[in-house]
């Protein structure tokens, strides 16, 4: 994983509650068995219509929101399925961070895996960014902070140690793996 | 020694290394389930790495999502049935299992089945075990007493790698269950209740224990109803203790422990309940006499009432709400009962297994699906079809007009060519009424077996009550 310290863009507004995974990536295309190619069918059925084409109002079909890698969603985001082609399909469509009041679990783990940002705001600042799409932010991963283009800067949480990872790159699979001895023994002493 | 929950005491005993403010805890696994759609990626992960599997032996693999529910004898039919990125899926896993010298409970096994189904009938699911699998519904085998999650396709490899998860703990939530059910009334109806009571998020980052009076009258296949949604209240996870009847459930399964191992179990098993004074972050309690027949009306699972109450009006403005009610194309202030119904889907790892099965058919049996309803009975597992087929409980849904199905997922997520039609509304015994979810533009109101059941025969969305008399 590439070292994340900070993510700065504009931000694309999509001011729903409860936006589950089946609507991030809905499950026909999870017959997929890499990660790559998942962004051209991030929010499909929302982003195109039956016969394959665009929704225009749909904000990710809206001019302003191209370029986007900030993606401002309502209450709950990510709740439903433990699939982490969500992420992997933000990620692919060129998302980098979601910002919400609350961000189910799985998909927060997952995003974190994948270095992409998940933001929990109190709904001040929330109500605020959906009133103001297309704002500019900096996210920045070491300090935990999100800046808005006032001068207003509110601190998010982060696991401390998803934090060390994003910023240094660290891929936990390797810190595991640096346990063995650690996961032996307990096998030895637990008689698994 | 502090009071412990039963969440408390199986996190405690699998702390490889404990948590500390700059790291997460590293939890012990005792049980990893694997299918084919969360794993391809994890595979290739510890492929391009050079790991192996540390314990094939914790280690339970099948598939069940992308299969087809129709009878295949080879191969080449299943080519023939399935789409190509299906099969594809499916071949990748026969070969990851394969190359990585995983058992597998493949097409031809007859073990086969809805890997939350699967693990508490071999006996693989116990109480106190750590359980992971790559699916949000793997919650469900807390009904055994297990801590029992989801987790994604990095951890996957995770727990492949090493048999370990990086965790922070979560908070724990007491939901408290008193009382006995009415007739007509079933575990589904609770913990639809439950989460239109908490809300679909009111569990996010707690890990859920059910407690009460109402416990004990609980089968274990209605604990694992119970525990299979406490996902969709957004909880990591949901779990009950274990008692005399979790004991009789397992007793003599083939993946039980046997003879003096199964008593050595059993003492340790004995010491897991929470203690009377445990304390936990939250509680809420559900008074479940007074249940009637559940109902969803909205896309979410907390979107929900009694199937004799009308729609609700959304307090103030809510387009979250205008937009499920527009996709669901219903109107607040009016009755959902009576609502026509195009299809009728009994299955799932929430309802699928042989109480589910006996529950649609006490209602089916002598009585006729309605016309124009398409009914499709899909078992959880190789093993509950050939019981319900014992039972000769196909017989009573194919002379009712209903479809006997090979076991999967199949209508709950349609992504093995089971689909419920764009604008056609299904009334459907799974867990997620989520757009799309059981086929592009699929309208899905969740409910009981028996609600399902009578929902089919009147050929509208009905109270079965009524008809179990
Ligand atoms: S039956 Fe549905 S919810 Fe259960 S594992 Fe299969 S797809 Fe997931």
């Amino acid at each position: 994983m590439e070292p994340i310290t900070e993510i700065r863009s504009r931000t694309a507004v999509l001011p729903l509650d409860d936006v589950d995974t089946d609507q991030i990536i809905p499950a026909r295309f999870l017959r997929t068995t890499v990660r790559e190619g998942l962004g051209e069918n991030l929010f499909a059925d929302w982003r195109y219509n039956s016969d394959g084409e665009k929704v225009a109002n749909f904000v990710l079909n809206q001019p302003e929101a191209q370029g986007a890698q900030i993606l401002v969603a309502g209450r709950n985001f990510g709740c439903g399925s433990s699939r982490e082609h969500a992420p992997w399909a933000l990620l692919d469509y060129g998302f980098r961070a979601v910002v919400s009041t609350e961000i189910a679990d799985i998909f927060r783990n997952n995003s974190l895996k994948n270095g992409f940002l998940p933001v929990v705001v109190d709904s001040g600042i929330h109500g605020w960014l959906l009133e103001n799409p297309g704002v500019e932010l900096t996210l920045d991963v070491e300090s935990r902070s999100l800046s808005l283009p006032d001068g207003r800067v509110t601190e998010f949480p982060l696991e401390s140690f998803s934090r060390y990872c994003l910023l240094n790159g660290v891929d936990q699979l390797g810190f595991l793996l640096n346990h063995a001895g650690d996961i032996s023994r307990f096998e030895s002493r637990a008689g698994i | 020694m502090s009071a412990k929950s039963l969440f408390e005491k199986v996190w405690d005993r699998h702390i490889v290394v404990p948590e500390t403010d700059e790291t997460p805890a590293i939890l012990y696994i005792d049980l990893h389930l694997v299918h084919e759609v969360t794993s391809p990626q994890a595979f290739s992960l510890l492929r391009d790495a050079g790991l192996k599997v540390r314990r094939p032996d914790l280690t339970l693999s099948t598939m069940d999502h992308s299969t087809p529910t129709i009878p295949v004898g080879s191969l080449q039919e299943l080519k023939v049935v399935s789409e190509p990125a299906a099969f594809q899926q499916i071949q990748q896993m026969e070969r990851n299992c394969e190359d990585f010298g995983l058992e597998l409970r493949g097409m031809d096994s007859d073990e086969r089945g809805i890997v939350h189904v699967i693990g508490p009938e071999l006996g693989a699911t116990q109480p106190g075990k750590t359980i992971v699998c790559g699916d949000s519904h793997t919650s469900t085998h807390g009904a055994l007493g297990a801590l029992a999650f989801g987790i994604g396709t990095t951890e996957v490899a995770h727990v492949l790698a090493t048999q370990c998860l990086l965790q922070r703990k979560p908070r724990t939530f007491a939901v408290n269950l008193e009382g006995t059910l009415a007739a007509g009334v079933t575990a589904k109806d609770i913990i639809l209740a439950i989460i239109g009571e908490i809300g679909v998020d009111g569990g996010t980052g707690h890990a859920i224990e059910y407690r009460g009076s109402a416990v004990a009258s609980l089968s274990i296949e209605e604990r694992m109803t119970i525990c299979n949604m406490a996902i969709e209240g957004g909880a990591r996870t949901g779990m009950f203790a274990p008692d005399d009847a979790t004991y009789e459930y397992l007793a003599g399964r083939p993946l039980a422990p046997q003879g003096a191992d199964w008593d050595a179990a059993l003492s340790r098993w004995q010491t897991l309940p929470g203690d009377d004074d445990a304390r936990f972050d939250k509680e809420v309690s559900i008074n479940v006499s007074a249940l009637r027949p559940m109902v969803t009306f909205g896309t979410n699972p907390g979107m929900v009432i009694p199937v004799d109450d009308v729609i609700p009006s959304p307090a103030g403005s809510d387009p979250g709400f205008a937009k499920a009610l527009d996709y669901m194309a219903l109107e607040p202030g009016r009755p959902l009962a009576g609502t026509p119904v195009d299809v009728v889907f009994i299955g799932s790892c929430t309802n699928s297994r042989m109480s589910d099965l006996r529950a649609a058919a006490r209602v089916m049996a002598g009585r006729q699906v309605a016309d124009g309803v398409r009914m499709l009975v899909v078992p959880g597992s190789a093993r509950v079809k050939r019981e319900a087929e014992a039972e000769g409980l196909p017989e009573v849904f194919e002379a009712a007009g209903a479809q006997w199905r090979e076991p999967g997922c199949s209508m709950c997520l349609a992504m093995n060519g089971d689909f419920v039609p764009a604008g056609k509304l299904a009334v459907s015994t799974s867990n997620r009424n989520f757009e799309g979810r059981q086929g592009k533009g699929a309208r899905t109101v969740l409910a009981s077996p028996l609600t399902a059941a009578a929902s089919a025969v009147n050929g509208k969305i009905s109270d079965p009550r009524p008809l179990i008399g």
